[in-house]
């Protein structure tokens, strides 16, 4: 048994020696592709990166996306505009409020009617109240993916308390489906305010917990400093948007730049940091936060009463108990539900500033009761966009940082 | 309207030998041009010190199913100068199904022109890495197009052996 094995190996050796394709290198002297993802803990979902190295020096970096695709463009063509609503729950998952409003900001915008006061008020509310949530997992996912495990923790305690307020104020924690064309599904309980009150005193102090455990950690600035640096010039030809083109210095926010619902009357600044590094985008989204948190503060105290709901029978849903009494009602449910609200025919595109960056939509109707052509434009798709900019030229250690940095949802860039 | 007007008379004044029409819907102002003019028509609304339309929004496309020129490539651009928002809008017919890329003009449009090619087979010349974006590499079909199914087409996926 032995000597036929011996015997084999040196006839294997031999073969080997004697082809003149093969030539013996040093290993080290080699590029070598690596494959990162799509099941990798620090990709933030099913994100592939490909790339290609030198030693641990990143030469080049191809991301793939499409890994969880679910054509929600091609089912939005043979829906509702009512029926899509909770679908863009699934877009970001991290704001499923955020693409609420995104979205039926644009079918109101294609329709031609707007909200009443107080519904546009509760919608910033959420809005703002979900960028805060999603910048916490930001900011808890980005200092888990360099080490920092505590952090994430004491994040998603705090955001835990906002999916409380949603619970209260539509009954789900995370697939809210709260918006309607029109106005929103229920009033803002006065339970819900407070709570929303109760979270905005004392999230300043705990926020600020989580900074002292970051903002002096040397290993935390270590991996973060100088990493994966995109200039303001390249930002804007990347076609980046939110968070990571702020942190390139680029004071670009759709919510100041073109003003949706009621953000004229609120005062805040565009945070903006220089740097262009990981570490400045991270400093973004705490301002970021701070900031949401100074506008919650004025909307609660500038909030209408009022109907939450506008009146336009053939587009908005009546209310459940005068589709019991009434006929017109009942009429108009029935043709709401089975045929769709018909806009008339033309485009929108109808653009907000979400945690990520700028979600659009661009509708086409053709006058039936489902949109012609529904592109979602992603935030998270266009910024991967940019990983092969970022990446170039780094440690493979840094592709974490760097990923956690841009904080990609791929239930939104895969559409 | 004083950002429509300079844009008017820039572009006459500049591009005169392109021909577009201007269609306003809902305060958002479209020009319809000619595809063979598209790439010129976006590097002159780039690099103009006065438009400076900086930051490419969205590239998309809508296939029209029964109509003449099936799709229309649609654009959308912004200037962070301005702040207004600008949609081009180039019809390509069936038989002639490629329009240029203008991956050149704006970087972005790198990966929104692959995603219109891997749901409307649209072909973009020049394009640096025309690639399907979302769907695999052997996939034969173009799924938003009207006539794909919305189950989706059996066995056009492979699926693992018994």
């Amino acid at each position: 048994m032995e000597t036929i094995k011996e015997h084999a190996h040196s006839k294997i050796l031999e073969a080997l020696l004697a082809d003149k394709n093969i030539t013996v290198e040093d290993a080290l002297e080699n590029e070598m592709i690596l494959n990162m993802g799509p099941q990798h803990p620090a990709t933030h979902g099913v994100l592939r990166l490909l790339l290609r190295l030198d030693g641990e020096t990143i030469v080049s970096c191809v991301p793939e996306l499409g890994y969880l695709h679910r054509g929600y463009e091609k089912m939005a063509e043979n829906m509702t505009y009512y029926e899509f609503i909770p679908h863009t729950d699934r877009l970001d998952y991290l704001a499923p409020l955020s693409n609420n409003v995104a979205w039926v900001l644009a079918v109101e915008k294609l329709t031609g009617i707007e909200a009443p006061p107080r519904a546009q008020y509760i919608r910033m509310l959420i809005c703002e109240l979900s960028r805060i949530a999603s910048h916490l997992v930001a900011i808890g996912a980005l200092a888990m993916d360099v080490g920092a495990l505590t952090v994430f923790l004491w994040t998603l305690r705090e955001r835990e308390k906002i999916l409380d307020i949603w619970d209260i104020l539509c009954g789900a924690r995370f697939t809210t489906s709260y918006t309607r064309i029109g106005g929103v599904a229920n009033d803002i309980q006065p339970e819900a305010i407070a709570k929303a009150e109760w979270f905005i005193n004392q999230f300043d102090d705990n926020l600020t917990e989580c900074e002292y455990l970051l903002n002096n950690n040397r290993i935390f600035i270590g991996r973060l400093e100088g990493v994966g640096v995109v200039s303001g010039e390249d930002a804007v030809q990347l076609g980046l948007t939110g968070p990571t083109l702020r942190g390139s210095g680029i004071a670009y926010d759709l919510r100041r730049d073109m003003p949706y619902l009621f953000y004229n009357d609120l005062d805040f600044n565009v945070i903006t940091h220089n740097e262009g590094d990981c570490l400045a985008r991270y400093f973004v989204r705490v301002d970021e936060c701070r900031e949401s948190a100074k506008m919650v503060k004025q909307i609660m105290s500038k909030m209408p009463k009022g109907n939450i709901l506008t009146n336009s029978p053939k587009k908005v849903l009546p209310d459940k108990v005068e589709i019991y009494s009434k006929m017109e009602e009942l009429i108009h449910d029935f043709m709401i539900v089975n045929f769709g609200i018909n806009p008339p025919e033309g485009e929108i595109y109808s653009a907000i500033e979400n945690p990520k960056g700028e979600l659009g939509f661009y509708l086409v109707s053709k006058g039936e009761g489902h949109p012609w052509k529904c592109k979602i434009r992603a935030p998270s798709m266009v910024n991967c966009q940019g990983l092969p900019h970022m990446i170039k030229g780094r440690m493979v250690s840094d592709v974490v940082a760097i990923v956690g940095s841009i904080d990609p949802v791929m239930g939104e860039a895969d559409k | 309207m004083e950002i429509k007007e300079l844009l008017t008379s820039k572009l006459k004044e500049n591009l005169p030998g392109i021909q577009f029409t201007t269609v306003e819907y809902r305060g958002e102002i479209s020009l319809i041009l000619n595809k063979k003019d598209i790439v010129k028509f976006c590097r002159f609304l780039k690099e103009d010190s006065d438009l400076a339309f900086n930051f490419c929004e969205d590239v998309t496309a809508i296939d029209w199913a029964r109509r003449n020129q099936r799709y229309t490539v649609v654009y959308h651009i912004f200037s962070m100068k301005n702040k207004f928002r600008l949609r081009l809008k180039c019809d390509v017919e069936e038989d002639d199904c490629n329009i240029d890329s203008i991956s050149s003009v704006w970087k972005t449009a790198d990966w929104e022109e692959r995603e219109t090619y891997d749901m409307y087979g649209i072909h973009f010349n020049n394009h640096p890495d025309l690639r399907r974006m979302f769907m695999p590499e052997e996939f034969e079909f173009y799924p938003l197009r009207k006539d794909f199914p919305l189950m989706g087409i059996p066995g056009s996926l492979p699926l693992p052996k018994k």
